[in-house]
């Protein structure tokens, strides 16, 4: 533990360059988000170190800034599908019987739908704004969270330790948070990791398909969707924000595995 | 004894340990043990869990268990060193010159195989027979060990026989393919004491009838001594003593052996019932939910204040389904349970804290009714908190008191379960009920999972504490040696009904009914030749059967 392996100290190190550069973002971009600074495309140069986008604007500062609110809008709706899918998962799970049913068969009714076409058709009649998206995609990905909680739960219930609190007398909120919890968070921490990169890529594919952050606001997916059409001439803009996705994918990911595997071997884990 | 079939020399194993916060390294848990086993022999081995008794067991096939090294020695079966020979010799070896009954045959039969394809699979696999005479045997085997309808049990599913039956298919399939010798990893522990003599029997009687030589692996001397011609005692790996069977009972030379030799002889004088039973269940009937027939038949207990009500039974008896009752999980279908002088409400949820509180109970397995994701601390001191809303420094001394109670010392109280051995944690459970100040505390199958030797510490710790704070007991137990040490009276449950029930002296004393005295001399004792002597005095034939 007090060691910590190498794939987790190259994700650790790329995880907090990312959330790093997207909270000093306005501080560290050398040019201002929307501002024109050059001529369309250029190609890198000293000024303009990953050259400029489609109305000349400096790709370098368009990606950061681009990535302070893909990152911003991701963790803010992980955060949000989290603590409502567990609590709700885990609610089903110590209550059961009806309320378990409703809950769990609601859940499948909005699984069936694809949550793709289901943002698409809610953000086509709502204002798109960040708080709306946040919502949206929080909300689509509680289900899963749910599914998973309530499924980790449903497992630790049935353990005497709980029968134990029953019997003396604890309420529902002492079970679900202090005996519930804390035995359901490993499995939970690494379902993070990777819903959070889904996340990444659920509001860029809506970015792209211009229902997520909307223009002069940047972020990663816009920016693919802005200079998709330089690929035909050579013009690999579109690609950075790939890149940018995939590092912080596979970074995030490596944090996440090193915490699942402190938290199993760590005092009292289980398995 | 330079024929002899095995000859185990210093033999030393170890395994790789990953304990939390630290490098994963290797330790010895074996420390050079020597034996030797002749044809037709049977030689015991015996320990405590952590002795390396299966490890031991198993290193005779050559074979290590998840992570676990032979790291030196010699193991020579039939001429030969097989920690030295090849791999396709090893092959042949395994399931072929020596074969091995696991403890849990539920768990090692495949459930979607026929138990004939199974038994047979090692006998036709190794070329010792073609299938028809590999299933001609495996019919004269089961006859042999005492199966009902040897010709036609082999073609029915593992799911389909019961658990003693199912130790005994195992006990085929291991003699089958005709070995020289078998392993036998505690084949009867997972069986109830009356299924337990059967299987016991029919194992003794065909190592006696093919003249192979067995391993036989138990935590139970008195097990032991029914079956074997010599006894290794293992204590943490090392070799404490080895010496014939009648040496090691009668006169046992270490004092470790002295000590499981004389298990279980805590001397427990019967109470005289008060006139105010703290505990009143009457004419209760009960089932589960979503079944049509009852687990529990009009059943009338009392438990008196200060003492110790035992409710025996083999498993479906329905002993812990009247454990669910009393403690609200189960209402009733009928019926009515009086506690400290007022009615109790069916429900859990109709219950007051001053109920919850006054009624505790303590688990059979230790390890999953604790919380691992808490400290000894905070479980000891949840109910203080709970019921005397006790705070701070006030809880504190409260937990320390608690475990000094319990006889552990006040280190344990930032230690998390996991860092705990069986019997600390089983005191801990105590300690938690304890800390509720009840009237009253159920024990449900406390010591079954528990080495002899902790579960007779941790018997004699509740005994102490009945002095100290006057609870009294509903003991669930299956064993009857347990009863004997600690019981006032006696319930006697079968198929859901009390059997028989009064006081300890009452219900051990003849003349008894067929069942208890099924169950009574079910109980292994510490003798040589008390399995035959059992076996031919029966008035009753055993439900596992």
């Amino acid at each position: 533990m007090k060691t910590i392996p190498l794939a987790a100290l190259i994700g650790l190190f790329f995880t907090g360059l990312y959330f790093l550069v997207a909270i000093f973002a306005p501080w560290i971009a050398p040019y201002g988000m929307a501002e024109i600074v050059g001529g369309v495309w250029e190609p890198s140069s000293a000024e303009h170190w990953l050259g400029t986008d489609n109305i000349g604007r400096d790709l370098l500062s368009r990606m950061i800034y681009g990535g302070r609110t893909t990152i911003w809008i991701a963790t803010m709706a992980t955060i949000l599908s989290f603590v409502t899918g567990s609590i709700l998962g885990f609610a089903a799970a110590v209550i059961g019987g009806w309320v378990d049913q409703v809950m769990s068969r609601f859940v499948d009714l909005i699984m069936s739908i694809p949550s793709l076409i289901f943002a698409l058709v809610v953000l086509s009649v709502m204002p798109v704004t960040v708080p709306v998206l946040i919502i949206v995609m929080g909300f689509l990905d509680s289900t899963r969270v749910y599914r998973l909680a309530r499924a980790v739960a449903v497992d630790i219930n049935v353990m005497d330790y709980v029968e134990a609190a029953k019997l003396r007398g604890e309420g529902r909120r002492w079970i679900i948070f202090r005996e519930i919890l804390p035995n359901a968070l490993s499995p939970l921490v690494a379902e993070m990791g990777l819903r959070f990169i889904f996340m990444v890529l659920f509001v860029s594919t809506l970015s792209f398909l211009g229902l997520g952050v909307q223009p002069p606001e940047a972020d990663w997916g816009g920016i693919v969707k802005e200079n998709k059409d330089g690929i035909v001439y050579g013009i690999g803009a579109a690609l950075y924000p790939a890149v940018a996705i995939a590092t912080l994918a596979i970074s995030v990911n490596l944090v996440a595995d090193w915490v699942l595997n402190r938290t199993t071997s760590l005092k009292g884990g289980r398995g | 004894m330079s024929d002899a079939l095995l000859k185990v020399r210093d033999l030393k194993i170890g395994a790789t340990v990953y304990p939390p916060g630290e490098k994963p390294h290797d330790i010895e848990i074996v420390h050079g043990v020597s034996f030797d086993l002749e044809k037709g022999k049977v030689l015991g081995l015996i320990g405590e869990s952590g002795a390396g008794k299966s490890t031991i067991g198993l290193a005779s096939m050559a074979y290590g268990r998840g992570g676990v090294k032979i790291t030196g020695g010699e193991v020579w079966v039939n001429g030969r060193d097989i920690l030295k020979t090849g791999l396709s010799d090893i092959r042949s070896l395994r399931g072929g010159e020596v074969t091995y009954v696991s403890q849990s045959a539920a768990a090692s039969f495949n459930p979607a195989k026929k138990i004939m394809d199974q038994v047979t699979e090692a006998s036709i696999r190794h070329g010792k027979f073609s299938k028809k005479e590999a299933e001609a045997r495996a019919v004269e085997l089961f006859g042999k060990l005492g199966l009902p309808d040897p010709e036609n049990i082999g073609s029915r599913y593992p799911h389909q026989v019961s658990g003693g039956q199912l130790q005994r298919c195992m006990t085929a399939l291991a003699l089958c393919p005709e070995p020289d010798l078998v392993v036998f990893d505690e084949p009867t522990t997972a069986l109830d004491v009356t299924t337990q003599i059967d299987v016991l029997m029919a194992i003794k009687e065909a190592i006696r009838d093919t003249g192979v030589a067995a391993l036989y692996i138990t935590h139970d001397l008195a097990v032991v001594a029914q079956v074997s011609d010599d006894i290794l005692v293992l204590k943490m790996g090392d070799m404490v003593e080895y010496g014939n069977v009648d040496q090691i009972i009668n006169a046992p030379q270490e004092e470790y052996t002295k000590a499981l030799v004389s298990v279980r002889s805590i001397d427990h004088e019967e109470k005289v019932p008060t006139p105010e039973p703290v505990l009143k269940v009457e004419h209760i009937t009960a089932r589960y939910k979503g079944t049509n027939f009852d687990v529990l038949h009009d059943v009338n207990v009392e438990l008196h204040p200060g003492q110790t009500l035992a409710v025996v039974g083999e498993s479906g008896s329905g002993k812990s389904t009247l454990a669910r009752v009393i403690t609200g999980l189960l209402p009733p279908r009928s019926g009515n349970i009086h506690f400290a002088g007022r009615d109790l409400s069916a429900a859990l949820d109709g219950r007051s804290r001053e109920d919850l509180r006054e009624l505790q109970m303590i688990y059979q397995m230790a390890d999953v009714a604790m919380n691992p994701r808490q400290t000894v601390g905070t479980i000891i001191g949840r109910p203080l908190e709970f019921y005397f809303g006790l705070r701070g420094e006030e809880k504190r001394k409260r937990i320390k008191e608690l475990l000094d109670e319990i006889e552990m010392g006040d280190g344990f109280i930032d230690r998390y379960p996991a860092e705990l051995s069986g019997g600390q944690k089983q005191r801990v459970c105590i300690a938690r009920a304890l800390a509720a100040k009840p009237k009253m505390i159920i024990c449900d199958e406390v010591t079954s999972a528990l080495d002899p030797l902790v579960a007779d510490g941790i018997l004699k710790l509740l005994l102490d504490l009945q002095k100290i704070e006057d609870v009294a007991y509903l003991f669930i137990t299956h064993d009857l040696a347990t009863v004997r040490a600690i019981a006032d009276s006696i319930a006697v449950m079968y198929q859901g009904k009390v059997v028989r029930y009064g006081g300890k002296t009452d219900v051990l004393s003849p003349p008894f009914d067929d069942y208890t005295d099924l169950l009574l001399s079910s109980v292994p004792e510490m003798k040589l030749g008390w399995l035959e002597e059992v076996i031919a005095n029966r008035k009753m034939e055993s439900a596992g059967n």
